[in-house]
């Protein structure tokens, strides 16, 4: 197996399925010829050419419209925005079409669209590069949003992303893109939308999170252990729908849940996620079900200091594990 | 290489000061940051210190036992890398584990169970009350139960609070008939254990067991007490209708050296002694199966007289058994009165929560050597027992000499009966 950073693992993943099948094609703001501001499209201009790797105007809303329309007459397009805090624009074409397609024609019609979008902060990004969008996408019926949290799974999901019939939205952390690397394997191969992933055994505390809080939470387990504390950790990996079993049965191990999100604590992905456990597990629960996340603030600050006030880092996620295993 | 200082922490709010109680490091020792560098005592808590840093001890600056401000340094000690930027802010917030605290102090959430808790309780059957919670604020944990059912212990009666429990029914087993010897054979006369004879064996039971005894006997030549009395007994009986009794004299000796020796009168009462004003002596009176100690009130305060008619009346209401409440609580220091059943030695049991018991012994006539001459004088043994968290064999020797040298002066020219 080799060793591949995050974007590498996305870029193979696109690279393959291009190769795969050629109704898969790429558009959007600077993916051709310049690969993209992120290189996650680097070379496919090279190798697939200007019709399969479409560089387009700057109109989000066309990028997903366009997407769209190629999907229902049966390409699979993979649109990308180049960050997610762009894709307001094109909320309208995603939520009120790509979404409710299928439903709206009783099964005639399907959008097998996938729209990948950069997101998250610590990049010192700021307000327009740092947010975190999933809250407002999910609680759409008919959508899936798809966060990996590493090389293996980011490949793996993109792919089965690719070849579904229906819209994914698949956000990529960009401060994971070089940070993180992994083991991919070089053969072909995809990994279940819907469904999350226990990434540590532990009997102490239950961690549940995605995208890159996933790394803060581990390293902080790491921390932990050597107190003798043992930490349960649970990545979702896709936000929307949440595969609610493998919520609950995480929830149930230890009865002592932290939920972790970089994005605005209020209304994010996580209050969804202490429902389900608060519906299915209060007889198991043995401490209030916690949550770390963003504070309540309209964006992230460009300053460092603030900027580190608002991401969730290792340290946060520590004390925030601590102070749950010592409750 | 840089060094860093510890200082002396804020172990308490009103706290300005610390005595460094014991060095748990020396010189040289490697310590990880949080481990327990020193115990410090200050007049609010016993705590340990945690080292604010992984180092080397350099320097030791305190010495045991010298108290310093709170805020001085206490110790040097060399870090490994530069951190320094840390330092005022770690020290600030030294964490400070008080003993008292995660001993027994918060127990605030022991009785807040959560939902998993309490589930677990009902389908095992346990009891929540027996169990030691290792939560924050000594809450029961999930973990707390499971530990439990793992260990494959549901009964509540063996859980974790185990030995307060053993404690308590060894408490409750003492003071009944052993088990194996409790089987009543053929002619054997089982008797009750019930009121007053139940009351005495839980009383002696409880001061045997929490105080620690310790015994001295002096004797004493009362043979001028002896003539005194002999003197003026039936003359006394006459006018007065009452016996004057040795045991009167003795009391009114004893009350007297109470009065110069007041550690005797007594009462430990865990983190302090209580030492008593009045002087009120309990005298153990004996009455058919059972054992009575009613009390003499201000002992001190009365003549030998009245001491003499305290003693008959009180023996009067024991024996007919109308005794009151009043007639036998607030006793401060017991005198029992062994020599009338002709013992001349004894080790007396504490009447709790006093510090001593007096046992004045049978007065016999003994020959003693006087001036390289024998006499035959009359002589009596005075037993004592103290509790010795209280007292020491000083002060109790000299407690009893001097009721020693007050018998024997005691003669037609220096007692007033009245």
């Amino acid at each position: 197996m080799a060793i591949m950073t995050y974007i590498q693992a996305i870029t193979s993943a696109l690279r393959e399925e291009m190769l795969r099948d050629e109704k898969v094609f790429v558009l959007g703001e600077d993916v051709g010829k310049k690969g993209g501001v992120f290189r996650a499209t680097d070379g496919l201009y090279d190798e697939f050419g200007e019709y399969r790797v479409l560089d387009t105007p700057l109109s989000e809303s066309a990028i997903a419209g366009v997407g769209i329309g190629a999907a229902m007459y049966g390409m699979r397009p993979v649109a990308e925005m180049q960050f997610a805090d762009f894709i307001l624009p094109a909320v309208n074409q995603i939520i009120s079409e790509a979404a409710k397609i299928r439903y709206r024609s009783n099964n005639d019609w399907n959008v097998p669209m996938t729209i990948r979008a950069p997101y998250g902060g610590g990049v010192h990004g700021a307000l327009y590069h740092s947010q975190s969008v999933e809250a407002i996408f999910a609680n759409q019926p008919g959508l899936k949003i798809v966060m990996p949290s590493t090389p293996y799974d980011a490949k793996g999901l993109l792919k089965s992303a690719i070849r579904d019939n229906d819209p994914v939205l698949f956000f990529e952390h960009k401060r994971a893109y070089r940070l993180l690397k992994g083991e991919v394997p070089e053969e072909d191969y995809t990994l279940p939308i819907g469904k999350a992933e226990v990434k540590r055994e532990g009997a102490d505390i239950t961690v549940i999170t995605y995208g890159l809080c996933v790394h803060f939470a581990l390293q902080a387990a790491e921390k932990l252990e050597k107190e003798g504390i043992s930490t349960h950790i649970l990545d979702l990996r896709t936000v929307y729908p949440l595969d609610k079993d493998s919520i609950i049965e995480a929830a149930k191990k230890t009865g002592k849940v932290l939920l972790i999100t970089e994005d605005n604590k209020e209304g994010s992905i996580i209050g969804e996620v202490a429902a389900i456990i608060a519906e299915n597990c209060l007889f198991d629960l043995d401490a209030p079900i916690k949550r770390l996340a963003g504070p309540d603030v309209p964006a992230m600050p460009y300053a460092p200091t603030m900027e580190k006030f608002f991401m969730i880092n290792p340290e946060k996620c520590e004390k925030a594990m601590r102070d749950l295993a010592e409750f | 290489m840089t060094t860093e200082k510890i200082t002396m922490p804020q172990l308490g709010e009103s706290v300005t000061e610390g005595t460094i109680s014991t060095w748990l490091v020396s010189v040289g020792d490697k310590v990880n940051k949080y481990d327990p560098i020193a115990e410090v005592l200050t007049d609010k808590v016993n705590a340990e210190v945690p080292s604010s840093f992984t180092g080397k001890i350099v320097e030791l600056t305190v010495e045991e036992g010298k108290t310093v401000a709170v805020g001085d340094v206490i110790c040097i000690i060399e870090v490994e890398g530069n951190d320094s930027v840390t330092t005022e802010h770690e020290n600030k917030e030294n964490v400070v584990l008080e003993k008292q605290n995660t001993d027994h102090t918060d127990h605030s959430m022991k009785k807040r169970y959560s939902p998993a808790v309490l589930r677990l309780a009902q389908e095992n059957d346990i009891d929540l009350t027996s169990v030691m919670g290792t939560g924050r604020g000594g809450r029961i944990t999930r973990k707390d139960i499971e530990k439990l059912l793992e260990t494959g212990i549901t009964n509540s009666t063996n859980n974790p609070s185990q030995p307060r429990e053993s404690h308590e029914s060894n408490k409750g087993k003492s003071t009944a008939p052993a088990e194996s010897v409790s089987a009543a054979l053929d002619g054997d006369i089982e008797i009750p254990v019930t009121g007053v004879r139940r009351a005495i064996s839980e009383k002696m039971v409880r001061s045997k067991q929490e105080i620690p005894h310790a015994w001295m006997t002096v004797e004493v030549d009362v043979t001028d007490l002896v003539s005194f009395r002999d003197s003026k007994k039936d003359e006394f009986k006459r006018k007065e209708g009452f016996n004057l009794t040795y045991f009167a004299f003795f009391v009114k000796a004893v009350a007297t050296a109470l009065k110069k020796y007041p550690q005797l009168n007594s009462t430990w009462a865990g983190d302090k002694i209580i030492q008593r004003k009045d002087v009120h002596l309990s005298i153990a009176v004996a009455a058919n199966d059972s054992l009575f100690v009613p009390v003499i009130k201000h002992a001190d305060e009365k003549s030998i007289k009245g001491i003499a008619r305290d003693i008959h009346e009180l023996a009067m209401k024991a024996r007919e058994k109308r005794l009151t409440q009043e007639d036998i609580q607030g006793g401060t220091f017991t005198v029992n009165n062994t020599g009338s059943f002709g013992s001349i030695q004894s080790m007396g049991i504490i009447n709790h929560p006093q510090a001593a018991i007096l046992q004045v012994e049978s007065i016999v006539k003994r020959p003693v050597i006087i001036n390289n001459m024998f006499a035959a004088r009359d002589m009596v043994n005075l037993c004592l027992s103290l509790d010795h968290r209280i007292l020491d064999g000083l002060i109790c020797g000299q407690f009893l000499r001097e009721i020693k040298q007050t018998l024997e002066k005691m003669n037609e020219d220096t007692i007033s009966i009245y």
